[in-house]
């Protein structure tokens, strides 16, 4: 029982406190308890139920038993609430009512007195029973009696203010009973205290803070009564409640500076905005720091001071809590919003003092949190502490520069003076830390002590927020330490130490595309190059700064004088060369050829047009710009021919390069652009496409792995080509922007020049653009020379003059004066020689040289024609006149003795295609003076005409008719049209029975010519005839040459008419009309025109009894249908070889329709009798039947040439043994020999009565 | 209100960033970089979390003597950053999440540009008007 002694300093508050409790009556006897009673009273917890709604809490209640004092009483207005007693105790042994009435009684009363003086109605009696005692006085009134006599006078109403306990100090059951009661009711009042003081408590806190808008109210003093609060929280364990009330003060602290920021100021606040004196950070060793919260008492407490104070008190809190990283996440929180707080209410600081103070409080949280966890735990929350961490280095950092221990030479007197004004606003160093070596307070006045301490000191600080960084994937946090740490490097003139951080900045802000970092960045890794002497690499970062566009112009420049100045410097060594990559020094924007084909030929000019834009800020003089070049002989010849230069025109040779990546890519990575080209793979025999697709030819840059190059800034190895083929251009001055160079080479050897490199030399620095995408080419090709020969128009017409186009390729050939070529004259074609002959020489691209007249000499077997002079590779063209001599096609079978031999003519296609023109082909052997080897051309030229021939009989009198049919698409004016006789017969004569001497036949229309055959004694037996007409075409009236006509050649035999058959239908005897249904007389007679003549002389002719007869076969053919011939319809009869023999034959037949009915045919042929040795021929399925022959068609080929009527009047009869039967054949007659008279005459047939039962039947 | 907005691609780089005091646009760039580090820290750490349930705001990344970053992150991982004065307490969650949602619908507004390509850098002019209207509140 040590309590009496404690309660007069009040002042140290721990978390030994515990609640008072106040004990009055018999000490001795409470004496004998209290070990029982603190032991017990704390074993179970008891539920906590709260005011405003808070939830209940179960507590472990311990009290602090002290003797009961009148002083004791809180006095009206005190607020303490730790020192408030929350509930007295009134201990008695007394059995006796004598000694109760005596002196219990009134000691009794005094103390209810007390208490209700300070109206403290937390009061409790216990009467302590014991079974000794009781022994001891048997004539004492039964127990209850004084316990009832107590509950009587002093617990009216309130009977469970008076518990007994007995036997406390014996172990039974009925002690523990007791005990058990007693403590539950203990515990139930005390808690019932709780609530109803605190509930007061709370309740004054709060009015007085209502009155914090009043003039007098001062936030100290409230501080004081709600920390109040918060302790007696912190004594009843209850840390969250405590946390709660600190947290409330803090957010009204912060909110009365925002406030006063706004204006809104408070009287109270000024007082914290006195001048900082003070920085020794936050102290939190320590769970209540005395002085500081003396301060605050004293509302001495600067702005810092209450900070410190309340960050102490919350830090204390939530370690109990085991939250440390929350203490972490404020301690950051709170530091940053104490130099703002400062900054709003503009206290006046000494420059550097916060940053002590930020740095030996972050050092201190992170002691503290270190002091309560293990290894493993601080490792696993890096992520909480690590912003401390850069806290403190950062602000390391800035008291290094603000002292001068970062620069080189080490601080001035004035910067000493400085970090001792520092050093003394840092106080002496607390008694707490004073045996810690690594206090934060010993780091501090170290580091500032010396230039090397404090490098150590900020460097160690540095690594480890660095690799703290690292290890939880803050790598971009990393990097920008790294980037401080390099400054610092850089300061302290170790470059190379700088190096390595600022190339892994620069490298994640590049792969990220920050531009500005980038550039920083950039700007100080030139300037780490440059103290390291690594000219390239400092020349290429400063090729790169002086492009970019995020710098000013003067900084621009200023890098770019570095590198002219490299330039101008070193002529010593010409083999020190270094080299850049181009792109940061200017870009390919487009490229022009000229040709614009890109083809030239040997010999040729090429010119290559760049527009290269500098990126450099002011001109550039560059001493020479070089284009390296790859030749390769290629395959693919056509690319190289003039034919391809002519039609393949690109669009004016333009080509534009993608716009060169911008400087900070839309993708993360720099990876290069896709490369991408068609391909095309032909089948080595003929050249025709297997596959074709498409590759990508920097797979390597693309697939390569991300980190593998060592910095993303320095190209790897820009390699510079050492080709034979250099296109060059000298001293050309770049001039910011766009630039237009042009590159003239003279093309030597044939062949395909690959554009590989661009390389810009200023002195020995070279930039080299080290692939030129997309790929370029230009070829040089050489060609022979050519001739060729074409018609004009679409198809060359025999028989009028044409135009024919000559064209010369002159190709690597040059024409000299009196070059010709010789023509060999083809016989039926004629070169016709104008006068005026022009030639139009053209040069490689089409464009017209020149124009010069041609001279063209014809002799007997040979055309000359004389070139114009012309370069090489250029083109001479001009139009020559020929004549193809007409002819009419060679009819077949017949005669070819024709008037103009054509030995080399072919007739190509006969009558099959319909309207198509026959042609002819030429052949013309040429001779060129390039070549000892003549040229063979062939020219085929149609013949407009084609023309057919017809005999026409009329009895004995015969007629020829010419057909002409105009196949082209051009008009003629025919005139002179004749018709001879080429055969010897004298006796002949051609009347010509057409009218006009001209003609004019249009185009796809046919003209007739008839003409009458006389003949004044036995007639011929055969007819040479040849039509002849001149022709010419319509459209031009005056042709210069003469035309010759066109001939038509044909023969004819046998066209003497032999017989003449006539045809008859008789209506049945009695009626006037034939009908139908019923059988009509048809009567045939055939008779002899002629007596015996040359024509007869055949097999069919009989000789018989000197009588000479000709077997003759007829037959009645109805192919329209419209008879029934009944009986035989065919039959022989032997015919008498003379004058006016006649032989009749009747048959019947009958009209099977009503109308006027065409007369049936009657036909007649050669009846050959079968012992003939004719040849067997080989068609065996033409085979006489009864009824009708079978007709082979296979004759039509002279069907056209020499038909007389309609089809199916003509019978060939190619009968023979067949089978190897004696077979009669029968043979048709010629066409002229037989003379049907009744041709086209009609019946009229009327129909019958009832036709609708007419049944016909045909045997 | 805010001094610095950045709007960031998913592969972080910069679509869009300006802050007002024109001179210290590089500490900006390097604070916006920086601060990429917590968004990516809570975005994975917010990744097990159901799509659509997914808060695209991510709150202060991290506080420091003078500015706060906060930062907003869409379903397409394009990130918004703000930088705020610190010394701008009038600035309360609930200001700062209804800039950033102005601040989306705008960039939303962006991409259905259809001359814009998804990737550039934007330069709507509508969107740098939204912009300095969220900026110049400050004075």
């Amino acid at each position: 029982m040590d309590a009496p002694e404690e309660l007069l300093p009040p002042v140290i508050y721990t978390m030994e406190n515990k609640p008072i409790v106040t004990s009055a009556g018999d000490q001795n006897l409470f004496a004998s308890v209290y070990p029982t009673l603190s032991q017990q009273l704390p074993r179970e917890p008891m539920e906590w139920r709260r005011s405003y709604g808070r939830a209940p809490k179960m507590i472990h209640l311990e009290s602090n038993f002290v003797q009961f004092k009148e002083e004791l009483l809180p006095k009206e207005g005190n607020k303490a609430l730790l020192t408030f007693p929350f509930l007295h105790i009134y201990w008695t042994e007394c059995c006796d009512t004598e000694v109760y009435k005596a002196t219990v009684k009134d000691d009794l009363t005094k103390w209810q007195n007390i208490l209700k003086a300070h109206s403290s109605v937390d009061w409790l009696i216990v009467v302590v029973e014991n079974d000794a005692k009781k022994k001891n006085k048997t004539n004492i009134l039964p127990r209850t009696s004084i316990v009832d006599k107590i509950r009587n006078d002093f617990c009216n109403k309130q009977s469970d203010r008076c518990v007994v306990l007995s036997d406390p100090l014996k172990d039974s059951s009925r002690t523990q009973e007791s005990w058990n009661a007693f403590l539950t009711k203990l515990r139930t009042l005390l808690l019932m205290s709780f609530t109803k003081n605190l509930g007061k408590f709370e309740d004054d806190m709060r009015t007085l803070r209502e009155k914090r808008t009043e003039p007098g109210w001062s936030f100290c003093e409230y501080f004081m009564v709600q920390e109040e609060l918060a302790f007696v929280f912190e004594m009843l364990q209850q840390f969250e409640d405590a946390l709660v009330q600190y947290d409330e003060l803090d957010a009204l602290f912060s909110q009365y500076v925002v406030n006063f920021g706004a204006g809104d100021g408070a009287n109270w606040l000024t007082f914290f905005c006195q001048p900082v004196k003070s920085w020794n950070g936050l102290v939190l060793r320590k769970p209540i720091d005395m002085e500081k919260r003396e301060l605050i008492q004293r509302q001495e407490a600067t702005l810092l001071d209450l900070r410190s104070y309340l960050f102490s008190r919350q830090c204390t809190l939530l370690l109990f809590l085991q939250r440390p990283w929350e203490v972490a996440q404020r301690a950051l929180e709170l530091l940053h919003s104490c130099v703002q707080e400062l900054k709003l209410l503009d206290v006046s600081v000494t420059p550097g003092a916060l940053d002590c103070w930020v740095f030996l409080s972050c050092l201190e949280v992170l002691q503290r949190i270190e002091g309560c966890c293990d290894r493993a735990q601080i490792d696993s929350n890096i992520a909480h502490t690590v912003g401390l961490w850069s806290y403190a280095t950062a602000k390391l950092k800035s008291l290094g520069y603000l002292c001068g221990l970062v620069s080189e030479k080490g601080p001035n007197s004035e910067d000493l003076d400085r970090t001792v004004s520092l050093l003394a606003g840092l106080g002496a160093e607390r008694p707490e830390t004073a045996n810690t070596a690594q206090s934060p307070y010993k780091k501090l006045k170290e580091a500032l002590s010396s230039v090397e301490a404090f490098e150590k000191h900020y460097l160690d600080l540095s690594h480890a927020t660095i690799e703290m960084y690292t290890s939880i994937g803050r790598i971009r946090s990393a990097k920008f330490v790294g980037k401080d740490l390099a400054e610092f490097y850089m300061k302290k003139k170790s470059p190379q130490k700088a190096e390595i951080y600022l190339e892994g900045a620069l490298k994640n802000y590049l792969a990220e595309g920050w531009a500005l970092p980038v550039t920083h960045t950039r700007k100080q890794l030139a300037e780490c190059h440059k103290h390291l002497g690594q000219i390239e690499n400092y020349l290429q970062t400063s090729s790169l700064l002086a492009s970019d566009p995020h710098l000013t112009e003067e900084e621009r420049k200023y890098f770019c004088q570095e590198i002219l100045n490299f330039a101008s410097r070193q002529p010593d060594s010409p083999s020190d060369k270094v080299v850049l990559p181009m792109q940061s020094f200017a870009y390919l924007r487009d490229l022009r050829f000229t040709p614009s084909n890109a083809v030239v030929h040997v010999g040729g000019v090429l010119s290559l047009e760049i527009t290269l834009c500098s990126q450099m800020p002011i001109p550039v003089h560059v001493e020479q710009l070089a284009i390296s070049v790859h030749f390769s002989i290629e395959k693919n010849s056509y690319r190289k021919t003039a034919e391809w230069l002519t039609k393949h025109k690109t669009s004016n040779g333009i080509v534009h390069f993608p716009p060169e990546s911008p400087p900070f890519p839309a993708a993360p990575s720099s990876s290069p652009a896709l490369e991408l080209y068609e391909t095309f793979e032909r089948s080595p025999s003929d050249n025709s496409l297997n596959t074709t697709g498409i590759i990508c030819k920097n797979v390597h840059m693309l697939l390569r792995r991300q980190e593998s190059g060592p910095s993303l800034d320095v190209a790897p190895a820009v390699a510079v080509e050492d080709g034979a083929h250099v296109l060059k251009c000298s001293a050309v001055t770049l001039q910011p922007g766009a630039n237009v160079i042009t590159f003239r080479t003279q093309a030597k050897e044939p062949g395909t020049y690959t554009l590989r490199q661009l390389c810009a030399s200023v002195g020995p620095l070279c930039f080299v653009l080290p692939h030129i995408y997309p790929l370029l080419q230009y070829d040089v090709y050489c060609q022979e020379p050519q001739l060729r020969v074409e018609p004009l128009a679409d198809s060359l017409l025999a028989g009028i003059p044409q135009k024919v186009k000559f064209t010369v390729t002159t190709g690597h050939y040059t024409v000299k004066n009196g070059d010709s070529l010789q023509l060999s004259n083809a016989e039926a074609m004629l070169i016709l020689c104008h006068a005026e002959n022009r030639a139009v020489i053209y040069s490689n691209t089409r464009e017209k040289a020149s124009d010069a007249s041609l001279r063209v000499q014809s002799s007997d077997k040979v055309t000359s024609i004389s070139l114009p002079p012309a370069p090489a590779y250029h083109m001479i063209e001009f139009e020559l006149e020929v004549l193809s001599l007409p002819s009419a096609p060679v009819t077949a079978g017949e005669s070819s003795t024709l008037g103009v031999p054509e030995p080399q003519r072919k007739h190509k296609d006969t009558q099959k295609a319909g309207h198509r023109m026959a042609t002819t082909d030429h052949k013309v052997s040429i001779d060129c003076p390039w070549s000892i080897y003549s040229t063979v051309i062939a020219l085929t030229f149609s013949v407009p005409f084609r023309t057919t021939h017809t005999l026409l009989s009329a009895g004995t009198r015969k007629y020829v008719q010419v057909c002409v049919q105009n196949l082209s698409e051009l008009d003629f004016e025919l005139s002179d049209s004749r018709l001879v006789d080429t055969g010897d017969s004298t006796s002949l004569q051609l009347a010509p029975l057409n009218m006009a001497s001209q003609q004019h036949i249009y185009s796809q229309q046919s003209v007739f010519f008839v003409w009458e055959l006389t003949w004044t004694q036995e007639p011929p037996p055969s007819l040479h005839g040849r039509f002849s007409v001149g022709f010419c075409p319509a459209s031009e009236a005056q042709l210069s040459v003469s035309l010759k006509p066109y001939t038509y050649d044909f023969h004819m035999e046998n066209f003497f008419t032999l017989y003449s058959v006539k045809a008859e239908i008789l209506p049945p005897v009695g009626t006037e009309h034939c009908r139908t249904g019923a059988l009509c007389a048809l009567e045939v007679c055939v008779t002899r025109l002629a007596d015996l003549l040359e024509a007869d002389r055949d097999e069919a002719l009989t000789q018989s009894d000197e009588y000479l007869s000709t077997k003759l076969m007829y037959e009645v053919v109805d192919n329209s249908s419209n008879w029934a011939v009944c009986g035989k319809s065919s039959g022989v009869i032997s015919m008498p070889v003379a004058a006016q023999a006649t032989h009749r034959v009747h048959m019947e037949v009958m009209p099977l329709f009503a109308g006027r009915l065409p007369l049936p045919d009657v036909r007649l042929f050669k009846y050959l009798p079968h012992h003939s040795a004719y040849p067997s021929q080989a068609d065996a399925d033409s085979w006489i039947e009864n009824d009708s022959l079978s007709v082979d068609k296979h004759v039509d080929d002279q069907l056209d040439s020499s038909s007389v009527k309609s089809r199916g009047s003509v019978h060939s009869a190619p009968g023979g043994e067949h089978k190897g039967l004696p077979m009669p054949r029968l043979q048709a007659l010629p066409p002229g020999q037989v003379c049907n008279s009744s041709t086209a005459m009609q019946v009229l047939v009327v129909p019958s009565r009832d036709d609708h039962v007419l049944e016909v039947s045909v045997t | 209100m805010a001094v610095c907005v950045a709007v960031i691609a998913k592969e972080n780089y910069p679509l869009y960033i300006r802050s007002v005091p024109m001179e210290n646009e590089l500490k900006f760039h390097y604070m916006v970089h920086t601060s990429l580090d917590v968004v990516d820290e809570k975005v994975s750490a917010m990744g097990k979390a159901l799509v659509d349930q997914r808060e695209l705001y991510l709150g202060l990344l991290y506080p420091t003597e003078d500015y706060k970053v906060y930062g907003y992150v869409t379903n397409s991982k394009v990130k918004f950053v703000m930088v705020v004065d610190s010394s701008n307490t009038a600035l309360r969650d609930n200001e700062i999440r209804s800039m950033f949602r102005k601040l989306h619908n705008s960039y939303t507004d962006v991409m259905c540009n259809p001359f814009y390509n998804p990737g550039d850098r934007i330069q709507s002019r509508a969107f740098d008007s939204m912009v300095t209207s969220m900026m110049i509140q400050v004075c």
